[in-house]
């Protein structure tokens, strides 16, 4: 169980966390077009279709950009944090945390291989990511 | 859109920046009103449209007795002030306002009459950035800089010029909180905030006021202030991503690119016409993208135009001449500073003063990479 704030799903985005819940992800991909987009929305970003289908997506990124965040709230008890921006190998990017890494930008290369790893916070499942040489 | 004939009459800050637990938000925000309106050589009773951010404008003209007969609350965080200023400008040339009053009230630093932060953690950020600790702009505006620097062949060094640079502006200014000269060795070896930022590569925090008032350049000319006129000559803005991960484009910010763009070609003058330049700079990192997405220089080009001296005094560009958002002040939304600078940069008035300045560039950003607004000034039609 992490330490921080717990979203609160809404109705578009409530599969979303329902998903990671069960330690998977899943994102809405649109059917006529077929791109997965990041948030959930109730229309295709790109096509505007509302012809939306959850599937699972690989739990696979890369490094896209971070900070080391050496002043966290009080919700995270103290330590520093990397919050990274990572891109899903099915395309969108997130924002997250990399835990199982050295916090010192030594150990962090932008675009290594990332994969998602899932945390308990309150009442859901935040989706995080590790180095792939490390994660299971 | 076009400049719509109208002119800044009114500029002024409130007398005091910095750390003001004396005064509330109302406070600020009126002191400024009453400071811009004699500038102008104006009362309350001239003024029939209001605009702020941050509470409802009707709070500001009601304690100024103001019944105004026009009101634009639009709300898009530090830039917010550009645009009031474009749409005031459209709202005066059409007939609906002839003298609007834009106004700035923030006490970042003491938080007096201030509404309590509150994360909302259904919202897009509350579910998609806090819960990961991107919630300080200074952990969250900050993320996509490392993309920025290694597309470019960049390094932190660069963030670090920026801020040296701008301490040349702002050297012994009474009026900036961070007011002298300082090495980018010095920015770099400074305390971590979120690597790769730096304390001094992040603004500071401050309570203070702003405001401007606008009216057609045709009563301009009847005012006292007639000689101190600055003209609207081209404006623009746009709408970014609420939440920094779903930016476009890590390494530039679309935002810059279509507001600038518009207020140059509104403005009717290139890149060459342009004599100074306020770009928000509420982290380091902004005066560099914006360097590139407002087109002055060309892409990957911005750390060494900085580091070689083309935005310091006696530069090619001068940019950010009161110290911006990181040495001279920031109250929580910067914009209404950046736009006090030009002016007072376009009547021969800055603490540190650009000779022949007839054009200036304001750029905002607002919300993070929310929002962007541009403006074209000049001190001639």
């Amino acid at each position: 169980m992490s330490s921080g704030p717990v979203p609160s799903p809404t109705p578009e985005t409530a599969p979303f966390w329902e998903s990671t819940r069960a330690r998977a992800m899943r994102l809405p991909h649109c059917t006529p077009c077929g791109r997965p987009h990041f948030y959930p929305r109730s229309y295709c970003p790109f096509c505007h279709s509302a012809e939306l289908e959850w599937r699972e997506v690989s739990g696979r990124a890369t490094l896209a950009s971070y900070v080391i965040n050496r002043r966290p709230g009080p919700a995270f008890e103290g330590a520093s944090q990397i919050i990274a921006l990572v891109r899903l190998a099915e395309g969108p990017r997130m924002m997250t945390n990399l835990v199982e890494v050295e916090t010192d930008p030594v150990s962090l290369r932008l675009g290594m291989p990332l994969r998602v790893r899932y945390s308990e916070r309150g009442d859901q499942v935040l989706p995080l990511f590790a180095p792939a040489e490390v994660a299971a | 859109m076009h400049g719509g004939n109208v002119a800044i009459v009114g500029a002024a800050e409130t007398r005091d920046l910095g750390t003001l637990p004396d005064r509330s938000v109302l406070q600020l925000h009126t002191e400024a009103a009453m400071r811009a309106l004699s500038d102008a050589g104006l009362g309350p009773d001239d003024v029939d449209g209001i605009a702020n951010d941050g509470m409802p404008p009707f709070d500001v003209s009601h304690y100024l007795g103001i019944r105004p007969r026009w009101i634009d609350g639009t709300s898009v965080g530090g830039c917010s002030f550009m645009l009031h200023v474009r749409h005031a400008a459209a709202a005066i040339a059409a007939g609906a306002a002839n003298v609007v009053l834009i106004t700035h009230g923030e006490s970042g630093r003491s938080g007096v009459g201030t509404r309590p932060w509150a994360p909302d953690p259904a919202s897009l950020s509350g579910q998609f950035e806090q819960p990961f600790g991107a919630g300080a702009p200074f952990a969250t505006f900050t993320t996509p800089v490392l993309a920025f620097l290694e597309e470019r062949g960049m390094t932190r060094r660069d963030l670090a010029e920026v801020v040296a640079a701008q301490r040349e502006w702002s050297d012994g200014n009474p009026r900036a909180a961070r007011n002298r000269r300082i090495s980018a060795d010095d920015v770099l070896a400074a305390r971590e905030i979120a690597y790769p930022f730096t304390r001094d590569m992040c603004c500071v925090v401050t309570d203070g006021g702003g405001a401007l008032v606008m009216t057609s350049a045709e009563r301009a000319r009847d005012l006292p202030s007639a000689d101190r006129a600055v003209h609207l000559l081209g404006s623009g803005e746009a709408g970014g991503t609420p939440i920094v991960s779903q930016m476009d484009d890590l390494g530039s910010f679309g935002a810059f690119r279509t507001a600038c763009g518009e207020a140059l070609r509104t403005a009717g003058i290139t890149h060459a016409d342009v004599d100074h330049v306020m770009f928000y700079d509420a982290f380091a990192h902004l005066p560099l993208y914006m360097l590139e997405d407002s087109g002055f220089v060309g892409r990957g080009e911005s750390g060494a135009f900085v580091a070689d001296g083309g935005t310091r005094p006696g530069g090619a560009l001068p940019m950010n001449t009161n110290g911006g958002g990181l040495s001279y002040t920031h109250t929580g939304k910067y914009g209404m500073f950046a736009i006090q600078e030009a002016v007072r940069q376009l009547r021969g008035e800055a603490f540190r003063q650009v000779p022949g300045v007839e054009v200036s560039v304001v750029q905002g950003v607002g919300m993070m990479f929310g929002a962007a607004g541009a403006l074209v000034l000049g001190n001639r039609t």
